[in-house]
């Protein structure tokens, strides 16, 4: 394996007063996908949050380079891109003004030099100029898709990343991921379909008695 | 530009692109002032005692109207997590929602007052008060208005619950507000009331972007 960037180190995580799961460890580093399967409830979503510090765990450490990430909580949110359960788009902008808006909410500048080639990776130049609201759902997922490319965040976290994507759009996506592990980021999705990538490593979460 | 400025600038985009928003907020600050010298009657005496409290009051109960969406809309199309996850602080995120509520409310709402006024008979130096003191008493109804729609957020009747913890909260604003605008009326000290209005602006300006985003982050999670 190579060094690892990312550590989890006895991980627990409590919602709505029950363990979803306790004692979580897992490294990752340059280049590598880690995917986490797992039944409905088993605490997928729930990881995926807790690595981005939108819910606290109860116990354990994430730390990235050795650093615990709660010690600088704003230059780690500036190290993820995050695709969630919902798309996280204004519904009355258009493609490419909410994947400016979302990269200018980042702090991040000259996005519009990097727009065209999201746009280009999941074949949405041709609605850049529409209104989100006017999409289908796997279109939109298109356009969340392209904003996590646009980041250039070392590490994607994505929450079942292949909802509502046709088959070329799921090529497309996989086509995006390669990419950034060749390029050496990291990647945490949490998926019910293959991946289809070779080489990428799976947690199972269960689901606690 | 900064994420503040980029926050800003995409609210006040969304609510370029949805004009009737704020249009209903507008209508119902006119309705609402306008029906006041019809129920009353022409006495302009009773209509001038009453002016400042009643144009105060429905600027009030109109930014409220709004106020349900501010975080809501975010919180159901997912980019309220892109904001938790912005690598600047949630406090200013917070500030950057009211700013641009109080641009598209306040503001509009300071400039249109003294039109109404006009039915109250209200002299042209009170017209003048009367948009001064919204202008720097509506970001505290931006401002308590936020936390209150940012602690109600995923509730069920969230807009009820709003306005039950929002108003009892803008009660000094109001009495200061409406005040500042019957002291100049009536001869009174209009520049004491005004200060204090701007001071109640300020302590809200530096306590609620923190409570909200404590509140933002709640939701998150």
């Amino acid at each position: 394996m190579a060094t690892p960037l990312l550590e989890v180190a006895d991980l627990a995580c409590r919602r709505g007063g029950r363990r979803v799961f306790e004692r979580l460890s897992f490294a990752l580093g340059r280049g590598e996908l880690l995917a986490l399967v797992g039944r409905n409830g088993s605490g997928k979503t729930t990881l995926l949050r807790a690595l981005a510090l939108l819910v606290h765990p109860e116990a354990g450490t994430i730390s990235w380079q050795g650093v615990d990430v709660r010690a600088e909580p704003d230059a780690w949110r500036g190290r993820l891109a995050w695709l969630g359960h919902l798309e996280g788009l204004k519904a009355d902008l258009t493609v490419a003004e909410n994947l400016l808006a979302a990269e200018r909410l980042r702090g991040a500048p000259q996005a519009e030099d990097r727009l065209d080639s999201a746009l280009v990776a999941f074949d949405l130049s041709s609605l850049a100029a529409r209104a989100v609201r006017t999409l289908s759902a796997g279109q939109r997922r298109r356009t969340a898709l392209a904003r996590v490319v646009l980041a250039q965040a070392p590490l994607w976290l994505l929450d079942e990343p292949l909802n509502a994507l046709d088959a070329p759009a799921q090529a497309a996506f996989r086509r995006a991921l390669a990419t950034h592990l060749a390029a050496g980021g990291l990647a945490i999705a949490a998926t019910h379909a293959d991946l289809g990538l070779a080489g990428g490593r799976t947690l199972e979460l269960g689901i606690p008695t | 530009m900064s994420g503040f400025a980029a926050l800003v600038a995409r609210d006040l985009r969304l609510v370029w692109r949805r004009p009737g928003d704020v249009a209903v907020v507008l209508a119902f600050f006119v309705v609402a002032t306008t029906l006041f010298p019809l129920g009353i009657g022409p006495e302009a005496n009773v209509l001038a005692r009453i002016a400042a409290g009643v144009l105060w009051c429905a600027a009030l109960f109109a930014a409220l109207l709004s106020l349900d969406r501010l975080f809501a809309a975010d919180f159901e199309d997912g980019t309220l997590d892109l904001l938790l996850l912005a690598p600047w602080p949630l406090e200013l995120a917070a500030l950057a929602k009211c700013c641009a509520h109080w641009i598209v409310t306040g503001v509009p709402l300071a400039a249109l007052a003294p039109i109404l006024g006009v039915a109250f008979g209200l002299d042209p130096s009170v017209l003048l008060a009367l948009s001064v003191t919204l202008l720097v008493g509506t970001p505290t109804l931006s401002l308590i208005g936020g936390l209150a729609a940012a602690l109600t957020l995923g509730a069920r009747k969230s807009g009820a619950l709003l306005a039950l913890l929002a108003l009892p909260l803008c009660v000094p604003t109001l009495i200061f507000g409406a005040g500042a605008v019957e002291a100049l009326a009536t001869g009174g000290d209009f520049g004491a009331h005004l200060a204090v209005l701007a001071a109640l602006a300020l302590v809200a300006l530096a306590t609620t972007p923190w409570a909200i985003a404590a509140a933002l982050r709640q939701a998150g999670e």
